[in-house]
């Protein structure tokens, strides 16, 4: 064997090695299309609550006043959906990574994405039972900066799975509930920046960075 | 110039025990079926190459049970670790060495 092909085929044996490394510890399929499609979704429910809460807000101020009834129905419909935002935002989130897996040939449920997806979900589903037990004793404020907290908190745990970027979101989402805190009567705002403009903000910048050329 | 081969880890020399050796170092415990996915073998080929690395003391095999189906794990020793990063620093030196 010469030297030349030796050396060679010791690169290559170190360039597998790193390969399978990254490969087995890091689920690197999620796309950023997946996050430019949640953005859009957060927004568009940011804008439905947004005029659900004016109608209620309109009939309270027209004369109506204060009526169980109304504030039972406003909590219903606002929950709804939040219900239907999520889903949808996970749905399609699902599909454009889905995809992105099937392009590159890699499989989409692998033991890389059942970590990442156990490690995310940690944080999140803890922040949405304590989400839920503020809302049994009617604490609203702090709906919104809970719910940016704890899917920050999500991200930056989960991002030791997937492609690191992403722990740069989870630090602006933890960054922006906090501030939210400050400013409890503009939840829903907060709320639209972080889940709506920071993902489409980091989609696009993930989607340029690693999937434009493909 | 010490020959920089001589460095080099015989049971590495294959393919799959060197692919379950790099999967090993950087998960905790990996299954069967996810090592057989991830390098793309089949059963006997990959299980053949789980009991040589596990008598060579480089691997540890934990049989557990998930329900009623058998879940067998794999991690890797401490002397896996090390004879791992000994073959990588003996790969190292081979490149500089030709350079």
């Amino acid at each position: 064997m010469s030297e030349q092909t030796r050396q060679s085929d010791t690169l290559q044996e170190i360039s597998d090695i790193k390969r399978i490394m990254e490969r087995s510890s890091r689920f690197i399929s999620l796309s950023g299309l997946s996050g430019i499609a949640a953005g859009i979704c957060a927004l568009a429910g940011a804008y439905f609550a947004n005029n659900i809460i004016a109608d209620y807000y309109n009939k309270y101020n027209s004369g109506a006043g204060y009526s169980d009834k109304d504030f039972e129905s406003l909590k219903l419909k606002l929950l709804l959906l939040a219900v239907i935002v999520l889903v949808a935002a996970l749905l399609l989130a699902f599909v454009f990574t889905w995809r992105r897996a099937k392009q590159n040939q890699l499989p989409v449920w692998d033991l890389t994405a059942r970590k990442l997806m156990w490690n995310v979900l940690i944080p999140l589903i803890s922040g949405g039972l304590f989400i839920l037990a503020m809302l049994q004793y009617n604490e609203w404020r702090f709906v919104a900066p809970a719910c940016l907290i704890f899917y920050g908190l999500a991200l930056v745990n989960g991002s030791k799975y997937t492609l690191t970027d992403i722990r740069y979101l989870g630090y602006l989402e933890v960054i922006l509930g906090l501030i939210n805190t400050q400013y409890t009567g503009y939840g829903l705002y907060f709320w639209a920046a972080g889940f709506g403009v920071l993902h489409i903000v980091y989609g696009v910048i993930m989607w340029w960075k690693y999937e434009k050329s493909s | 110039m010490k020959n920089p081969i001589n460095g080099l880890n015989k049971v590495f020399d294959n393919r799959i025990r060197l692919g379950v050796m790099s999967i090993l170092v950087v998960n905790e415990e990996v299954n069967f079926n996810d090592l057989k996915q991830m390098l793309e073998v089949t059963d006997g080929n990959l299980a053949t190459h789980l009991v040589n690395l596990e008598d060579n003391g480089y691997i540890k095999v934990h049989k557990g049970f998930v329900g009623k189906k058998t879940n067998t794990t794999y991690s890797v020793t401490k002397a896996g670790e090390k004879a791992f990063s000994d073959h990588i620093a003996a790969l190292e030196t081979m490149i500089k060495g030709v350079k």
